[in-house]
């Protein structure tokens, strides 16, 4: 009877079945995410140029490629696309695998479709790699300002830094007795740092402590302090700087691009932390013993990250494009390696005979870029949470 | 207020204390030395690179170098390590040629940018809105140098104008409007594709203020009091809408010297943007650091001002 009771019961209130919504946050993301049309375009578009990019690399890489990018024909220079090859001229091994050019040939009668190829491999990791570097140094920067960023630095842990550099820079210079002392002095103060307080105690007095104990400067202000000295630099002067001075390669111009790009990063993230740390469920874990590092990477990570991801995008087409313009002024990859850039940098000499040269990578270029652009507006739109709420 | 003035103006003085050492170590510690521009020319010998170490005190550490090089720069002696030029005087020749490509490019930008985005944010959804959408989303995405060549491509041929460098050569004495129009033919291009991704980001801010605004309950009520649209919209939104753009005055000033690289290259123009470039290549490091601290100089400034102007714009803030 009381049994039969409470099941009624449990029918009429639907005890068992939860209030909150049944889809989960991804779910709810992506049908907000499909209703831009946009945005869609620009993750189709992103995924082709993926895909393309990857058998590029496969078709136009190895030994004896399918698609020889380098493949110098000089009696077919200059065909626009779709044209047929002159059988008579050329060796078999030198015929265009497809039988036409489907992008034409530029001044050395190279086949344009094989060089695009080998370009959008360069594009790609160019712009992935750089806007990891940059997303990475930004949340640990970031992360750092905002969760420790009330901590001060003392005086004594500069004076230990300075003291490295002091002994780095002696050794460097060929001075190595005196630089081994400072450089173990310096070390010697961080484990020093750690235990001190168990070593001195709190009532330390005298005159020492009470300098090198100065608090001098937060943590926050210091990382914001540098995020403003490199907001100052002209970004892409910067880089070009800096690529024309060390020796050409694609690594070296990633590695630029995503250490000058950071400071966007790192603010979202600080600001993120800064709200998040003061939330309850922050308090609730740090109440129940919840180390540090699993509160920042477990709890308050994930919530920080929609900025992050949509900012990390649309710095992947700027990226890209700066790889472009470096390209297009002749710095970066070296010549018989192709890119976007210095195909159209190429190209730019036979804009009046031979558009397609200009063109092609042009269009490439602009295609792409709007693509992650597009793709990382619908991205915002679909992580605000105001208009999650609404549908 | 002062005590606003006078922290900012410390704090700033720091930063650019910081500012010129980071740049001065970038450039001191790459790998490659100004000696070896030009291991080919027969002129070069030891004896000479000894003397240019000498000059230029190379031979000394390199806190020696750096405070050698800005005391010569605060006393306007520092020279081109190409040419023994003043830099200084280098730089204000070419800033003069950057000037009128910067007015007008500013011009375009503010003039076609807040129309485009007043509009599409008053037909919100409409066709207006999502076409203007899509054509800056495009005129973001665009590569300069392409849609440079684009232009050439099309303007050149159809309009027998030309438009490379800052004159035509050898127009001699023709008569002074087409001595006008040659000059408009080649500011127009350049100034155009500076002006292109400013005004896409900007008519798309102007837009994304106006919404916010017209959201406002005081819009709510002036249309609801019955008055004319245009009045709601031009007299109660725009002008607390325009409030942020104020600001903004402040920072179109580093774009005064950073120029475009790429569209000068293009043009040939001889203007800040190629003369950094060309120094660049040239390594001509005391040309490279000035226009470096020049800027962040700008920088600067330009927050310090758009940070006053919008203390005295906006009465709500107070420090």
């Amino acid at each position: 009877m009381t049994k039969v009771q409470a099941n009624s019961l449990a029918d009429d209130f639907q005890m068992e079945a939860s209030l909150a919504s049944r889809r989960t946050r991804a779910q709810e993301f992506w049908q907000l995410f499909r209703r831009n049309r946009l945005a869609m375009m620009g993750l189709i578009i992103f995924i082709l140029f993926f895909c393309t990019a990857l058998i590029g690399l496969f078709l136009t890489s190895g030994r004896a490629p399918l698609l020889d990018p380098a493949q110098v024909r000089l009696q077919e220079k200059l065909r626009p696309p779709l044209s047929k090859p002159h059988h008579a001229s050329l060796r078999p091994e030198e015929m265009p695998i497809l039988g036409v050019y489907l992008l034409g040939t530029d001044d050395l009668g190279r086949d344009v479709l094989s060089r695009m190829l080998q370009g959008a491999w360069v594009s790609l990791t160019v712009g992935f790699v750089a806007v990891g570097i940059s997303v990475l140094i930004g949340i640990f920067m970031g992360g750092i300002a905002g969760f420790f960023g009330q901590h001060h630095i003392r005086v004594d842990h500069m004076l230990a830094v300075l003291l490295l550099f002091a002994g780095t820079a002696l050794v460097a210079k060929g001075i190595l007795v005196l630089g081994t002392v400072v450089l173990a002095l310096s070390l010697g103060a961080f484990p020093y740092f750690l235990f001190r307080k168990k070593i001195g105690g709190k009532n330390a007095s005298g005159m020492w402590p009470r300098i090198s104990g100065r608090e001098a400067i937060s943590v926050d202000t210091l990382i914001m302090r540098l995020v403003d000295i490199m907001l100052c630099f002209p970004s892409f002067f910067l880089i070009l700087t800096v690529v024309a001075l060390l020796p050409a390669s694609i690594y070296n111009i990633m590695i630029v691009i995503g250490l000058t790009s950071w400071m966007g990063a790192t603010r979202f993230v600080r600001a993120e932390f800064l709200s998040l740390r003061e939330q309850d469920f922050v308090t609730a874990a740090r109440a129940l013993g919840v180390s540090n590092l699993r509160i920042i990477f477990r709890h308050m990570m994930p919530n920080a990250m929609a900025p992050v991801l949509v900012s990390a995008t649309i710095g992947i087409a700027t990226a890209i494009l700066t790889e472009a313009g470096l390209s297009f002024l002749g710095f970066g990859v070296p010549p018989p390696y192709a890119t976007w850039g210095n195909i159209l940098s190429v190209g730019k000499n036979f804009i009046f005979d031979a558009p397609w040269l200009t063109f092609v990578p042009g269009l490439a270029i602009l295609v792409v870029v709007l693509s992650f652009n597009l793709f990382g507006e619908g991205l915002r739109d679909a992580l605000n949470p105001k208009l999650r709420e609404g549908s | 207020m002062l005590s606003f003035i006078g922290r900012s103006i410390i704090q700033k003085i720091v930063t650019l204390f910081f500012v010129s050492v980071v740049s001065f170590l970038i450039i001191h510690l790459a790998p490659g030395e100004p000696s070896q521009v030009d291991p080919l020319n027969p002129k070069f010998t030891p004896e000479m690179v000894e003397r240019f170490h000498k000059a230029f005190h190379l031979d000394r550490p390199l806190q020696v170098q750096y405070l050698y090089f800005y005391r010569d720069l605060f006393t306007g002696k520092t020279v081109s390590w190409k040419d023994n030029q003043s830099v200084l005087a280098k730089i204000w020749e070419r800033f003069l040629n950057s000037l009128p490509l910067f007015i007008v490019g500013t011009i375009i930008t503010w003039t076609l940018s807040f129309p485009i985005g007043i509009r599409a944010a008053i037909c919100r959804g409409g066709l207006y809105d999502q076409s203007t959408t899509l054509i800056s989303y495009f005129l973001i995405s665009i590569p300069g140098f392409f849609f440079a060549y684009i232009l050439i491509k099309f303007v050149v041929p159809y309009l027998h104008v030309s438009v490379i460098g800052m004159e035509t050569f050898g127009l001699g004495d023709a008569s002074w409007p087409r001595l006008v129009m040659d000059r408009v033919w080649h500011l127009l291009l350049p100034s155009v594709l500076g002006a292109t991704g400013g005004i896409a980001v900007l008519s798309r801010y102007v837009r994304s203020q106006m919404l916010e605004v017209e959201g406002q309950d005081y819009v709510r009520t002036a249309k609801a009091k019955g008055l004319p649209p245009e009045q709601v919209h031009y007299k109660h939104a725009l002008r607390n809408a325009l409030l942020p753009f104020v600001t903004m005055f402040g920072l179109i000033l580093p774009g005064l010297i950073g120029g475009s690289v790429i569209i000068e290259s293009i043009f040939s123009w001889p203007g800040m943007g190629r003369m950094a470039y060309e120094a660049i290549l040239a390594r001509d490091y005391p040309v490279i650091l000035t226009v470096n601290f020049i800027s962040a100089v700008l920088v600067l400034a330009g927050t310090f001002v758009s940070d006053l102007l919008y203390l005295i714009v906006d009465p709500r803030i107070r420090l």
